[in-house]
């Protein structure tokens, strides 16, 4: 399902030095695999994300979604390809404040093949159990519930890949299982693979497949690896 | 339904600047409308009203005086010719028409003009249109103590048929210079939309013989309202009038005069146009600032949309849609705006020279206006377009960890 090949990516620093902090030789997530990686803050984990569904240029390297290199695609086409076959779940959850809870479903619908299903939005917000809040606003809503929504907008295309960054992060303990097995579950559902990004080992611990950002990111400093 | 959502969401964001920025644009509009309007209703108007007579004869003096005295029932009367200059032309071969007419007197503020029947029977206020009375009214044949009132004057005086009134010596109003003889009002004119409106019309007889005028002019008139045969016998009376005699002024061609008229006000008009496009552009203007203005603090959302699949066109589109759809509902309110400033100028204006100004009557400005002030404003949007269309995303978002 994810394919990355000799993927690199350098920042400029405020010395003006360039510095390469991301640098993955060959990885690979298979289709409906859930893998979760370790990383510290600043360890690249976003930077990872971003790359992969093509929202920030690599330097080089290539990046293949469900046979389709993402990394030689125009930028038009990659948006149509993140779109169609990628759900991003965001640590800070980025939902669209102005919106209503169906608003922020169905718009994130709107832009792949299934289009602004509206019926389909609300199946999915009431399976998160949002079925009463689909008129609020997200300021009207908990943590907890925004991160539902969250959750409700990356899943409701049927992604092939979902990309979640540090997803539990602003919840609770209690919250954060309820949240990471209800996107668990609806990925194995979907039969979508899972690529989350931590560093609560609580999470950590429940992923079969689990790795160090730094075991596979060849420009971490050697001590992190 | 995605790119209606995105502008309706983010104007309903920004309810206050997207109020104010279409309130100036309402404005803008509303003042061009109506510049507009007021200029070629009122021209179209004042040509068609003297469009009904060729020619004015008068005593020596001014053609525009005359033409706007006898015509339109403005300014004073440069003076007063003799009954055999009437007859004379009255005679000529050349005219098809002339009716005399005399000034002088006044109903509270109303014009007292003295004519004859003709007036109403013999010309048509426009090809195939007749003079008509309200129900219940008749001409006033014979009677020198009759009236037939305009429909706005009767209006505003809250005269009907078989009411009486004085007159009041002058044009202007005095209560102290009230004339003893006593009017019938015989009828009410149907409305003409013209000048004629604001006017009460006695037998010329009536007016000619009113107690306190002076004898020795009892058959004066101040002015002939003439109808030619051919444009050709209009040269001819020039030339007798104005150039061999230096007693009348023949005021011919009344177009021309009053065209001569709209050109020295159309200074006014362009200061007005220019004022009216000055706003027009300061509201495109304000447009381009406020949805700028509030460009950082939506190119969170605008980073999310892409990041969620949104393609930058769109997030381009979306912009310039909602600056367009500001100047949408600008216009509308322009409308509005419009409607307001034009019944209180057209109020004023039927008030001043009884020219009726149609505020709903279909005219070109009334649909390219709204059209260009929605062109300005999605141009307007365009600069912060661009802005959102060159949003980083991935910098955007979050702070890389």
């Amino acid at each position: 399902m994810l394919a990355i090949t000799d993927l690199r990516k350098s920042f400029r620093s405020p010395e003006g030095e360039t510095v390469e902090i991301l640098h993955v030789a060959a990885w690979a997530v298979g289709a409906g695999e859930q893998v979760a990686l370790r990383g510290e803050s600043g360890s690249g984990k976003t930077t990872l994300l971003h790359l992969i569904a093509g929202i920030l240029a690599a330097d080089a390297g290539r990046v293949v979604i469900d046979g389709v290199e993402m990394t030689a695609l125009g930028e038009s086409r990659r948006d149509r390809l993140r779109a169609e076959k990628l759900g991003y779940i965001f640590q800070t959850f980025n939902l669209l404040q102005g919106y209503t809870v169906l608003e922020n479903v169905v718009l994130g619908m709107s832009f792949g093949p299934r289009g602004a299903d509206r019926a389909h939005a609300r199946e999915v917000l009431a399976r998160m159990g949002l079925g009463h809040r689909l008129d609020h606003f997200p300021g009207q809503l908990s943590t907890g519930q925004q991160q539902r929504v969250a959750v409700a907008r990356a899943l409701a295309n049927r992604p092939k890949l979902v990309l979640a960054d540090e997803p539990t992060g602003n919840l609770d303990r209690r919250h954060a299982r309820e949240a990471l097995a209800l996107i668990r579950e609806v990925c194995r559902e979907n039969g979508a693979a899972l690529l989350l990004v931590s560093h609560d080992e609580d999470v950590l611990g429940q992923f079969e497949r689990r790795q160090s950002l730094a075991e596979i990111n060849r420009a971490a400093p050697e001590g992190a690896r | 339904m995605t790119l209606p959502l995105i502008v309706y969401r983010s104007l309903r964001q920004h309810a206050l600047s997207t109020a104010v920025t279409a309130g100036s644009i309402a404005l803008a509009g509303g003042l061009l409308m109506s510049v507009w309007t007021v200029k070629t209703q009122s021209q179209a108007a004042f040509t068609s009203t003297g469009m009904v007579f060729d020619a004015v004869l008068g005593a020596r003096g001014s053609k525009l005086q005359l033409v706007l005295n006898a015509i339109f029932h403005l300014e004073s009367s440069p003076g007063n010719l003799a009954a055999s200059d009437y007859e004379f032309i009255r005679r000529h071969p050349a005219v098809k028409t002339a009716i005399p007419i005399a000034v002088g007197d006044n109903v509270r503020g109303y014009r007292l003009v003295g004519t004859l029947p003709e007036l109403f029977t013999a010309v048509e206020l426009a090809p195939g249109k007749k003079f008509a009375l309200q129900p219940g009214g008749r001409w006033f044949e014979g009677a020198e103590r009759s009236a037939v009132a305009g429909s706005f004057a009767a209006a505003q005086l809250g005269l009907r048929a078989g009411d009486t009134f004085h007159p009041f010596h002058g044009l202007a109003y005095d209560e102290r210079n009230q004339h003893a003889d006593t009017y019938t009002v015989a009828g009410v004119l149907a409305p003409t939309n013209t000048p004629m409106d604001r006017v009460i019309w006695i037998p010329l007889r009536g007016l000619q013989t009113m107690g306190g005028h002076d004898p020795r002019a009892a058959t004066e008139v101040s002015a002939v309202l003439v109808q030619l045969r051919s444009p050709a016998a209009g040269f001819m009376l020039d030339l007798l009038y104005n150039k061999q005699g230096n007693r009348l002024t023949f005021a011919y061609p009344v177009g021309t005069i009053l065209a001569e008229l709209f050109s020295k006000l159309a200074w006014f008009d362009r200061v007005l146009e220019l004022v009216a496009y000055l706003v027009a552009l300061v509201a495109a203007a304000s447009v381009l600032a406020s949805i700028y203005n509030s460009m950082s603090a939506r190119q969170r959302d605008l980073a999310i949309l892409r990041a969620l699949g949104a393609r930058r066109r769109m997030i381009f589109g979306a912009v310039v849609s909602e600056a367009a759809a500001i100047g949408v509902l600008g216009s509308v309110l322009g409308f509005v705006v419009y409607a307001g400033l034009l019944t209180v100028v057209a109020g004023v204006i039927r008030a001043q020279t009884g020219v009726v100004l149609e505020v709903w009557r279909w005219q070109p400005v009334l649909a390219a206006c709204p059209a260009g002030m929605i062109l300005l404003c999605a141009l307007g949007g365009v600069v912060p377009a661009l802005k959102a269309y060159r949003t980083p995303v991935a910098a955007t978002l979050a702070p890389l960890s």
